[in-house]
């Protein structure tokens, strides 16, 4: 048995992680596993062989659905995690719908409310995730520091853990049972072309709707998520007030709608995007100067050439963010398998790669650990970049001098107004949406 | 042909046998996932999930929702226009094809050319609508820079002219495949007949070619009218999401797992498109002159 099973990535760090405490418990539940083969890093020979076999199917999100990441986890692991990226209509009705295909959903927070709820996920053992007390307690208690304020919509720790093992009801206050393993998050804010829209540094969500930006505003065509960007749009114009913006009264639903409505007559909005690509193709071309708008997308617009920013917002970010959870038929081994690959995940690697792109990660520490210190810098203390920031692949990001958007984690993910949400009122929701497209 | 060549038909068992295999596939991919969609449009809905049970408040709400009226009018509206469009340019193409292009070779050139618009996948095709049709596109720099006008026109892309001209590239095929069948099948003596009686060209075309060429219009017709009624990405992206449809109604349902709502919306969408399947058949009998 030659089958490599260290860990080298993450030796030297202070970070290496002894794997043998988990693979106790491990080693119980699959049955017979022999212990103790004297390895200190690394897994014994046994359980090497016995994982080499194991395929853990995960779909999400495009963007954990890496090769580089797939390749590394089964150098790292020793057995295949196969991932497949989808769009997020598609990934709610595959969580719910078919809980057979899959053993790992990466998916968000709001998602998650009906997922669990529909009983094919399993919550997680956080007993059984080493670091799980180093997560940021935003996922935890929903503040980033003890005095911040818990903001609107759906924040993940409301949705973040179960009552019990089998319980389908979401516990109010942290418990042992975990639903997702926060993975990846940001805060959102529209996207601007600075070269076309010029309204300062820092600008307001009611810049949308100035005279300049007639014709050539969009929102993001999902509904429960536009409705969002609609609600940060019209409360920072003083043309509505919400108590919850993410969990509206039809109330409030009703009178954003008529000013969304009036908005789209006097010919306000040049369209409404469903995909990534879309949204990218408006900013590019000049069909849109300010626009609801994800991360990588703005990303993907600045690597055509084409100026674009995520614009920081004096009324705050929306925040969303996505994890890691385990399929209710997941047992044996294959589920021992799937709670190596949720720590292994947490080590810092995946974190780092994923923070080259923008996102942030779930524990701070070990990521850092994984990063330059000029990367570092660059992405979550927002300094100015000392040399070019590259992406994973090797595209250069931003030369030195640059810095990103909105600042450093804390002046970004400590300035939320809202989750991406569900609402109690969902239904209503969607027929308001749906007149107000076809109007 | 059978009867024809003298054989006798096979007995009635032989015959359920050899239907058995589609009736089956059909049976198994089509009318159980339909019975189950009306089934679910029965179902309430909890305030998270879809529930058992037996309401007709999906289809109260929907009936009763400005949203889904509007939605249905958009629906019909891009239907009439996209029908009357390419039963128009279907017509006039398949009729060049049928009696001009006297070479059979340059006949199927000539169609395979048609079917380019099908040689690129859907977004592809959709993301090539902007730089020609765009703000900054080439139709509209080419009419700034000839003076015609002096902004760029915005209604040519994420419009309802958006809408139609994409329907109109994509499913003229459709009209134009069954009609240039019909066509095909009609005897040139026919038509020369009818021009040594003294007939104009534009008579012909009225009185001999037209009606013999309806039971490929109604075809053509089915095709294309199904195919704008059932859509939602076409319209969606060529609309820029301004417009609605009955399809995009149960996308977004669909999207936020009200199941039994999206279910019910597709059942009135079934019904919708098997009236209008049926009074065009009504018009012409197809299996009568197939």
């Amino acid at each position: 048995m030659t089958s490599k099973t260290t860990n080298p990535e993450t030796t030297g760090d202070g970070n290496s992680l002894d794997r043998r405490i988990l693979l106790k418990g491990a080693g119980a539940a699959a049955g017979g596993l022999a212990l103790g083969s004297g390895a200190i890093t690394g897994f014994p020979l046994v359980w090497a062989q016995n994982v080499k076999d194991v395929v853990l199917r995960q779909f999400g999100t495009g963007i954990s659905a890496q090769p580089a990441i797939m390749d590394k986890a089964q150098k790292d692991l020793g057995f295949r995690v196969e991932m497949a990226g989808l769009d997020s209509n598609a990934i709610i009705q595959r969580a719910i719908t078919q809980p057979d295909s899959y053993d790992i959903a990466d998916i968000e927070f709001w998602i998650a409310k009906k997922v669990f709820v529909a009983g094919n996920m399993q919550p997680i053992d956080t007993a059984k995730i080493k670091l799980y007390d180093k997560i940021v307690p935003l996922f935890t208690t929903g503040k980033l520091t003890s005095d911040s304020k818990v903001a609107q919509g759906t924040p993940p720790h409301t949705v973040g853990y179960m009552a019990g093992p089998t319980s389908r009801a979401f516990a109010k206050e942290q418990t042992k049972w975990a639903t997702i393993l926060p993975l990846l998050y940001n805060a959102d804010t529209l996207g601007v072309r600075p070269d076309l829209f010029k309204h300062g540094d820092v600008m307001s969500w009611a810049d949308m709707l100035s005279a300049d930006a007639k014709g050539k505003a969009a929102i993001v065509n999902i509904p429960n998520i536009g409705i969002m960007d609609v609600a940060m749009v019209l409360e920072s114009a003083g043309l509505a007030t919400y108590v919850d913006k993410g969990n509206m009264t039809t109330d409030e639903m009703d009178k954003t709608f008529d000013h969304l409505g009036k908005f789209k007559r006097d010919g306000q909005f040049r369209a409404f995007w469903q995909t990534f690509q879309e949204s990218v193709n408006l900013m590019a071309a000049g069909e849109t100067v300010i626009q609801s708008m994800f991360s990588e997308a703005i990303t993907a617009v600045r690597v055509q050439g084409v100026p674009c920013r995520a614009q920081p917002m004096k009324e705050g970010y929306r925040a969303w963010g996505s994890g890691l959870g385990l399929s209710a038929n997941l047992k044996g081994l294959p589920l021992d398998c799937a709670y190596e690959y949720l720590n292994w995940c947490l080590d810092g690697w995946v974190g780092a790669r994923l923070g080259r792109q923008g996102y942030y990660s779930a524990i701070l520490e070990t990521t850092k650990a994984n990063m330059t210190a000029d990367e570092w810098g660059y992405w979550y203390e927002g300094k100015p970049a000392a040399g070019d920031i590259l992406s994973p692949t090797g595209q250069k990001i931003d030369a030195a001098g640059g810095k990103r958007d909105g600042g450093s984690f804390s002046e970004r993910m400590g300035h939320l107004a809202c989750w991406n949400a569900v609402m109690d009122n969902d239904r209503y929701l969607l027929r308001k949406w749906n007149e107000f497209v076809s109007a | 042909m059978a009867i024809a060549l003298g054989i006798q038909p096979p007995s009635a068992a032989v015959q359920y046998l050899q239907a058995a295999p589609l009736a089956l596939v059909l049976g198994a991919f089509l009318v159980i996932p339909l019975a189950a969609i009306v089934v679910v449009s029965f179902w309430t809905y909890d305030g998270v999930m879809p529930a058992p049970g037996f309401v007709l408040d999906n289809y109260r709400l929907l009936l009763g929702s400005r949203g889904f009226w509007l939605a249905a009018a958009n629906t019909l509206k891009f239907a009439a226009l996209t029908w009357m469009i390419t039963g128009i340019l279907g017509f006039a193409l398949s009729y060049y094809l049928a009696f001009f292009i006297r070479s059979g070779a340059a006949r199927l050139v000539l169609l395979i050319a048609c079917t380019i618009p099908f040689w690129t996948s859907n977004i592809i095709r959709m993301i090539a609508w902007v730089p020609l049709l765009g703000r900054e596109g080439l139709i509209n720099q080419a009419l700034m820079n000839i003076g015609v006008v002096a902004h760029p026109i915005d209604r040519l892309l994420y419009s309802d002219f958006a809408v139609v001209l994409a329907y109109v590239q994509l499913y003229t095929l459709f009209m134009l495949g069954p009609l240039l069948n019909a066509m095909a099948r009609i005897e040139p003596e026919l038509l020369e007949a009818a021009i040594d009686c003294g007939a104009s060209q534009w008579r012909v075309v009225r009185e001999v070619v037209a009606p013999l060429s309806r039971t490929g219009f109604a075809v053509g017709s089915v095709l294309v009218l199904t195919l704008v009624m059932g859509d939602f990405i076409t319209l969606r992206v060529m609309s820029g999401g301004q417009s609605g449809a009955i399809g995009l109604i149960i996308y977004n349902e669909v999207g936020l797992v009200q199941y039994p709502d999206a279910a019910a919306a597709a059942v009135v969408l079934l019904a919708a498109v098997l009236m209008i399947v049926g009074a065009v058949l009504r018009f012409v009998d197809i299996r009568g002159e197939i």
